[in-house]
C-alpha cells in the first residue's frame, strides 16, 4: 500500500488530487506597511477600530476569551495556511503554555508579562522537540503524529504534581503589569490582551511575507523543487512550526490569566479540533480569516452552551458543511466575490 | 515460581493479559484503518465512532431487542458496515479529487457528530454489557486464572485478523483490491467496477471496528468517548508499524498492547505514555514504520 507522498491517485478519480484552495497572489511590490496589501489595510482598520471601540459594549471578559482564540487560530493558521501541514495537536501547546503562566504567576509570583513569556517558552520548547519528530513524515501521518503527541502531553498533565490534575491550576492570579499596573480590572486586561492580540497578529503577517515566508510558500507549493533549489526544506518546517507553537503557547498563557484557571481541557484533543475548525470556518491560509472563524465559534459556544452535546454535533455538521461545500471559508468567499486577498 | 523480577507472577501475568487484549483491539482497529487508507487514501477519523456504535449495537439489540451477543457478533458488524457505505457515498465519495487532508477533517467532523448524538442520548456514563453465559467463568491455567471472555477476545481477534489477511492475500477479490491500492484507473480500465470496490472496502474496515466494538462491550463500560480515547492510540500504533502491510499492524498492535501491559506492571505512571514514546523513538530510526516503506 501507498506511502504517505500522494503519489497513488485515489480510487475514482481521474485527476490529480487538487491542492488546499488557495487565494491568487499579489507581488511584493504591491504591498505597503507590514506588507498589508490596501485592502488588507483597510479590514485592518475595521479590526483596529473594533478593538478599541467593542470593549464598551460588549462584555470584556468575552472579548478576552475570543482575543486569545483567535491568536491560537492565527498561530494554527501559520502551519497549516503558509507550510501546508495540518496539526492536529496544537491544543499541547496552547494548554501546556496556559498551565506554566498559571503556575509562574501563582507559586512563582511572576508579573503577567513574565508569566506570558514564560508560557510561550515553554510551549517553544515542546514545539520544538515535537516539530522535530513530526517533520519526519508529512501528510496525513503528520496529523497522526502530532495529535499523538498531544495526547501523551495530555497524560502528562493529568498526572504531573504541578498541573493539580483534574483541578487544574486555579486562583492564578494577573497580578501587576511589569510590576505597577493593577490587572484586577477587566479593561485594564482586556488593553493588555488586545495588545498581545495584535502584536501576534502583526508578527504573524510579517513572518509570513519576509523572505522566510516565502520558502515556506514554496516549499509548501512544491517541497521537492525548494529542496533541489538549496533549501533545507525540514529546517523552514521545524522554524515554522516552533514559531506557531509559541504564539499558541502566547494564547493559551493569556487565557490562563484572564480567566485565573488553567485546565485539562485546553490540552484535550478536543481543543486540537476546535482551532481547526475555527481556522477552516475563517479560511485556510487568509490573514484574517482565523479571527473571524474563532470570533464565530466562540460566540456560537456562548449562545449554544446551555445545549450540552448538540455543541459538539453542531460543530461537527461544520466541519462537514465546510469540507463539502464551503471550503474557502467565510473569508476566503468574501475575498474572492471581491477579487482582492484577505 | 511465584515471582518474577519481584512482581508477583498472577500480577504480571493478569496484566500481560490484559495487554494482550488491548493489543487485540489496537490490532483489528489499525488493520481496518490500513485497509481503507489504502484504498481510500483517507486516514478515517470515524473509525473510534464507528467501533463505539458497534458497542452500542449490542447493547441496543440486547435491550431493545432481546437479541444476545450472538447476534450482535453478526448484526452489529453489518448494519454499522452498511451505515458506513452510507457515509462513504453520500460525504467522503465527494472529496477523493482533493486533498487528503480535507478527507482527515470530514472524518473528524463525521466523529464529532456521531459521539455528540450518542452523548446526548445515552449520558457518558457508560452502560454495562453482560458477558454472555457460554463465556463466564475462568480457567485455571495452574499460574493465574483466565477468565473464558478474555481468552475469547484474544482467539476471536487473532481469527478476524487472520480471515482478512486471507481475504486479502489469497482471493480475488483480494488481488482486485490490491491492484486497485497500487493502480486504481488501470483496473477500472480492465473493468473492475472500482467505486464500488472502494465503497465494499470503506464497508468492510468499518464492519471490523464495528465486530472489535462488539467485543469490546462485555469488556470496557458500553460509552460514547470509548472510541475516540482508543483511536488516537491507534493511530500512533499506525505510525508505528506502517501501514504498508496487514500482517505488520496485527503484529504491531498486539505487541504494542503487551508492551503497555508490562509498563502498566514495572511502572504505573508511564503506561499510558509509552505507546507514544515508542512512536518517537520509531520516527528517530525508522521514519516510515516498522513495516512500512519508505
Amino acid at each position: 500500500m501507498s506511502p504517505d507522498t500522494p503519489v497513488a491517485t485515489p480510487a475514482g478519480a481521474g485527476a490529480v488530487p487538487a491542492a488546499l484552495d488557495r487565494p491568487i497572489p499579489v507581488p511584493e511590490a504591491d504591498r505597503g506597511p507590514f506588507a498589508f496589501t490596501r485592502a488588507q489595510l483597510g479590514a485592518l482598520a475595521v479590526l483596529v477600530a473594533f478593538l478599541v471601540v467593542s470593549p464598551f459594549w460588549l462584555y470584556p471578559v468575552f472579548l478576552m476569551k475570543l482575543l486569545c482564540f483567535a491568536l491560537f487560530a492565527c498561530a494554527f493558521n501559520l502551519l497549516i495556511g503558509y507550510v501546508g501541514l495540518l496539526s492536529f495537536g496544537h491544543a499541547a501547546y496552547f494548554g501546556m503554555g496556559g498551565y506554566i503562566a498559571g503556575h509562574a504567576a501563582k507559586v512563582w509570583g511572576l508579573t503577567p508579562e513574565l508569566a506570558v513569556i514564560a508560557g510561550a517558552a515553554v510551549a517553544g520548547g515542546l514545539g520544538a522537540a515535537f516539530g522535530w519528530l513530526a517533520i519526519r513524515r508529512s501528510g496525513i501521518y503528520f496529523a497522526m503524529i502530532t495529535l499523538a503527541l498531544a495526547q501523551m502531553v495530555y497524560f502528562f498533565c493529568v498526572q504531573a504534581p504541578f498541573t493539580g490534575g483534574e483541578d487544574g491550576i486555579q486562583q492564578i492570579p494577573r497580578g501587576r503589569l511589569l510590576g505597577a499596573i493593577g490587572m484586577q480590572d477587566d479593561m485594564a486586561m482586556y488593553w493588555f490582551v488586545a495588545a498581545i492580540f495584535l502584536a501576534g497578529f502583526l508578527l504573524i503577517h510579517r513572518i509570513v511575507h519576509s523572505p522566510f515566508g516565502q520558502v515556506i510558500k514554496a516549499i509548501r507549493e512544491n517541497e521537492p523543487r525548494a529542496i533541489s533549489l538549496g533549501y533545507r526544506s525540514d529546517d523552514y518546517k521545524l522554524v515554522a512550526f516552533i514559531l506557531s507553537a509559541t504564539l499558541a503557547g502566547v494564547a493559551g498563557a493569556t487565557k490562563a490569566l484572564v480567566f485565573g484557571i488553567a485546565t485539562l481541557t485546553d490540552v484535550h484533543w478536543s481543543m486540537s479540533g476546535e482551532v481547526v475548525l475555527m481556522t477552516l470556518v475563517g479560511g485556510l491560509g487568509t490573514v484574517f480569516g482565523p479571527v473571524i472563524g474563532a470570533a464565530v465559534v466562540v460566540t456560537m459556544q456562548n449562545y449554544l452552551a446551555e445545549m450540552g452535546a448538540w455543541v459538539t454535533v453542531i460543530q461537527g455538521a461544520i466541519f462537514v458543511a465546510c469540507v463539502l461545500a464551503f471550503r474557502r471559508g467565510i473569508v476566503g468567499e468574501i475575498a474572492s466575490l471581491l477579487r482582492v486577498r484577505l | 515460581m511465584d515471582e518474577i523480577f519481584g512482581i508477583p507472577a498472577p500480577l504480571l501475568f493478569g496484566q500481560l493479559l490484559l495487554g494482550l487484549i488491548n493489543g487485540a483491539f489496537y490490532a483489528m482497529l489499525s488493520l481496518g484503518l490500513a485497509v481503507i487508507f489504502g484504498l481510500l487514501n483517507i486516514v478515517n477519523m470515524t473509525h473510534g465512532a464507528l467501533f463505539m456504535m458497534g458497542a452500542f449495537a449490542a447493547w441496543m439489540l440486547l435491550n431493545y431487542l432481546g437479541l444476545g451477543y450472538w447476534w450482535a457478533m453478526l448484526i452489529a458488524p453489518l448494519a454499522i458496515g452498511a451505515f458506513g457505505m452510507v457515509l462513504e457515498k453520500l460525504f467522503i465519495s465527494r472529496l477523493y479529487k482533493l486533498d487528503h487532508l480535507y478527507g482527515l477533517l470530514l472524518t473528524f467532523g463525521l466523529a464529532l457528530v456521531i459521539e455528540g448524538v450518542f452523548r446526548n442520548y445515552y449520558g457518558s456514563s457508560g452502560l454495562p454489557y453482560r458477558i454472555p453465559s457460554e463465556l463466564q467463568g475462568a480457567w485455571d491455567l495452574g499460574f493465574m486464572f483466565m477468565p473464558v471472555y478474555r481468552g475469547w477476545v484474544v482467539v476471536a481477534a487473532l481469527f478476524f485478523c487472520l480471515a482478512t489477511w486471507l481475504v486479502i492475500e489469497k482471493t480475488r477479490l483480494g488481488a482486485y483490491l490490491r491492484a486497485a491500492t497500487e493502480n486504481a484507473p488501470l483496473v477500472q480500465a480492465f473493468g473492475v467496477n472500482v467505486p464500488r470496490m472502494v465503497t465494499l472496502t470503506y464497508g468492510g474496515g468499518v464492519a471490523l471496528a464495528a465486530l472489535a466494538g462488539v467485543l469490546a462491550a462485555p469488556i470496557y463500560s458500553v460509552n460514547p468517548q470509548m472510541g475516540t480515547n482508543l483511536i488516537i492510540v491507534v493511530f500512533a500504533v499506525v505510525v508505528i508499524g506502517g501501514m504498508g502491510s496487514i500482517l505488520g499492524s496485527v503484529i504491531t498492535g498486539f505487541t504494542l498492547g503487551l508492551i503497555e501491559g508490562l509498563t502498566k506492571v514495572f511502572w504505573p505512571e508511564a503506561s499510558a505514555t509509552v505507546i507514544f514514546v515508542i512512536m518517537a523513538i520509531v520516527l528517530l530510526a525508522r521514519p516510515a514504520g516498522l513495516f512500512g516503506r519508505a
